[in-house]
């Protein structure tokens, strides 16, 4: 299509919300008022305060789980021989998957220079952020001596010990905290100008100093643009090998060991591409509620949902193909034990939530080739729920089932999750959603200066073709 | 003199990117070089009109991926070859390969921690005072409005030829930043 039909037949169809990116008609001003109302003058919905007070309760509920935890022990959980590892390492890898559609949205999206990344790059790497702050509770907490956790990491000390970096758990205390840095820088710095903003915008002088702080006098100047998106390209070129190597080095954490399916090496990649299917479904599982309650349609459009839907297609059909691997590759070793443990997942004690989890994340995924079910928003989140839970069972399918039975009967086991795993849980989504909900009142949850830029491209494309 | 050091510069107002950039780009054709331009969001080729044209943050970042690196693997060689020898799994003390993810990790840590405070330290930031502030409109510049700054201190400065030459400009109003 020459340039010139694709204006006319822009122009012949007024706005569509399933092929824009952002509602016509949007001025710089009207954008920049729109998304800081939220945060300064707007009044905060009802909804605001019933939703932060269920979040602060399972937020309570965790902090009384983790005191009673270090006063007496892990053996509150229901780990134990042979399942040394719960949910603790379940709701880690979960959460840290999770995080990882923030990065892809803000890193690799912009690095492939998709500008519909814009209005959801805020709160996707927010919710990046948050993810990983449950994420890092897990291990901590595991460690029996939570207060020695500094044990993990390489300093000159009167033991004369160093950490053991031949062991997968070490990278992964470098690849977490790499992770967390890089997210938090990668998220403050595109917060910058709009602090500024707010800086400019709030009322209150107690507003206007604290926003102002967090802005370091930011002032727009060309020079500093200049600079800024310099660093902001590189920090995603930074960015994109290190979300991939982040959950690679968390699948070694499994792959590395000897035990049937978890020595497979079709885990970085199969990780990686479920980190960003279950990280979709959380930004979806987000987004739809936000768009709603905030009244954001203008900028979360239908065609936002619609691309991420195909994301979450593909990576789902890449999840589903590691599926088929592992029991394709478990038959064709030979090996009675991989066979064993194949047969064990489909059959065994842990049987309904293996066929759950197929049903979960390469089943009801399917409904998403058809547009009809991408364009409608109640299936979609329900979808998005659906594989957030499919992908949590999936951890649990892969934790628990090889560690229960592994080469010697005696040695066999169950495990059971305690009242205390599971409080532990719901206190960690507490957490984040608490997190969220203070995120989404003091910050803007759309980035106001990228979407700034986006208004010259959708004036241009609406043109009347005669100018 | 005493006229100059009262004045910290002229700020002019515009309404799109493009007459700020024409005005950038024509200022600077005039010979005036001590100017900036602020923005609600980066405006290509706004930098490069005003002289700017590069920027050693790509070095910097360079820099700090490979001290990160090189770190992580002094530090993994001293501790487990030098000062910890202790022989796991059977494999040698100097066993690289499996040093990699942490020297990967170290140095993404530091290459990315470089980019960031280097474009905060380039720009001169955290700055908490700056003259531009001093004029009311300019907080629009993170919303709505471009603006063109000619400072006193360029030495083609001159309070009422500089007016004269931004109204000409297009320039939708001219103000006086106090120092």
């Amino acid at each position: 299509m020459s340039e010139e039909t694709r204006r006319a037949v822009e122009v012949a169809t007024p706005f569509d919300p399933r092929t824009a990116i952002l509602a016509p008609g949007h001025t710089y001003a009207s954008i920049t008022d729109k998304i800081s109302a939220l945060v300064l003058t707007r009044r905060t919905p009802r909804g605001w305060f019933l939703g932060f007070t269920i979040a602060f309760l399972l937020l309570g509920l965790l902090l009384f789980t983790a005191a009673y935890l270090l006063a007496t022990g892990v053996g509150i959980w229901g780990v134990t021989v042979p399942v040394g590892w719960g949910f603790d390492i379940i709701n880690f890898v979960w959460w840290i998957g999770i995080g990882h559609a923030g990065t892809l949205i803000s890193a690799i999206l912009l690095l492939l220079r998709q500008p519909w990344r814009t209005s959801i790059n805020r709160f996707a790497e927010a919710m990046t952020l948050f993810a990983v702050a449950c994420a890092g509770l897990y291990p901590l907490l595991h460690m029996g001596r939570p207060w020695l956790f500094y044990w993990l990491l390489p300093y000159p000390n009167t033991m004369g010990v160093w950490p053991q970096p031949r062991s997968p758990l070490v990278w992964d205390v470098f690849a977490i905290t790499t992770y967390a840095t890089v997210s938090f820088l990668f998220w403050f710095m595109g917060l910058i100008p709009d602090l500024a903003t707010l800086r400019d915008r709030a009322r209150r002088r107690f507003w206007r100093l604290l926003y102002g702080f967090l802005a370091m006098g930011w002032r727009g100047s060309a020079l500093h643009w200049h600079r800024y998106e310099t660093a902001y390209w590189l920090l995603a070129g930074l960015a994109t090998p290190l979300v991939v190597s982040v959950h690679t080095v968390v699948s070694f954490d499994f792959a590395i060991s000897i035990l049937p399916g978890w020595h497979a090496t079709i885990f970085p990649p199969y990780f990686v591409a479920g980190a960003i299917y279950s990280g979709f479904a959380m930004v979806m599982t987000l987004a739809i509620p936000l768009r709603k309650f905030y009244e954001l349609e203008d900028f979360i459009t239908l065609k936002h949902l619609d691309n991420m839907a195909k994301i979450m297609l593909a990576t789902g059909l890449i999840v589903g193909y590691g599926y088929m691997m592992e029991a394709f590759m478990a038959w064709y070793s030979g090996n009675p034990y991989e066979r064993f443990m194949i047969v064990n997942r489909m059959r065994g004690p842990y049987a309904p939530i293996y066929w759950a989890l197929l049903v979960c994340n390469v089943g009801v995924v399917q409904a998403l080739w058809s547009s009809r079910v991408r364009k409608n928003v109640k299936a979609l989140f329900a979808i998005a729920l659906v594989v957030n839970v499919g992908m949590w069972l999936e951890r649990f399918v892969i934790v628990v089932t090889s560690l229960h039975r592994d080469f010697l009967p005696s040695a066999w086991g169950m495990y059971y999750p305690t009242v205390f795993d599971w409080t532990m849980f719901l206190g960690t989504i507490g957490l984040f959603l608490t997190l969220m909900f203070l995120f989404i009142r003091l910050l803007p949850v759309i980035s106001i200066f990228e979407m700034r830029a986006l208004v010259p491209e959708v004036a241009e494309a609406s043109r009347p073709v005669s100018s | 003199m005493t006229e100059r050091r009262e004045l910290y510069g002229l700020l002019a107002e515009f309404h799109a990117p493009e007459a700020v950039l024409e005005a950038a780009r024509r200022a600077r054709a005039a010979g005036y070089r001590r100017m900036d331009a602020y923005t609600p969001f980066p405006v290509e080729g706004l930098a490069e009109a005003l002289g700017f044209h590069r920027t050693r943050l790509p070095l910097i970042v360079l820099l700090g991926g490979l001290f990160g690196g090189a770190l992580g693997y002094a530090l993994l060689y001293y501790a487990e070859v030098v000062d910890y020898p202790l022989i796991v799994g059977g494999k040698p003390f100097h066993s690289w390969p499996a040093f990699i993810p942490i020297v990967f990790e170290t140095t993404i840590f530091f290459a990315a921690l470089s980019a960031v405070l280097g474009m905060l330290a380039l720009n001169g930031l955290p700055m908490p005072y700056h003259p531009v502030f001093h004029v009311p409109r300019f907080a629009l510049a993170s919303r709505d409005r471009f603006f063109l700054l000619i400072e006193a201190r360029d030495p083609k400065f001159d309070p009422e030829a500089t007016r004269r030459f931004l109204e000409e400009l297009g320039a939708d109003g001219v103000w006086e930043v106090e120092p």
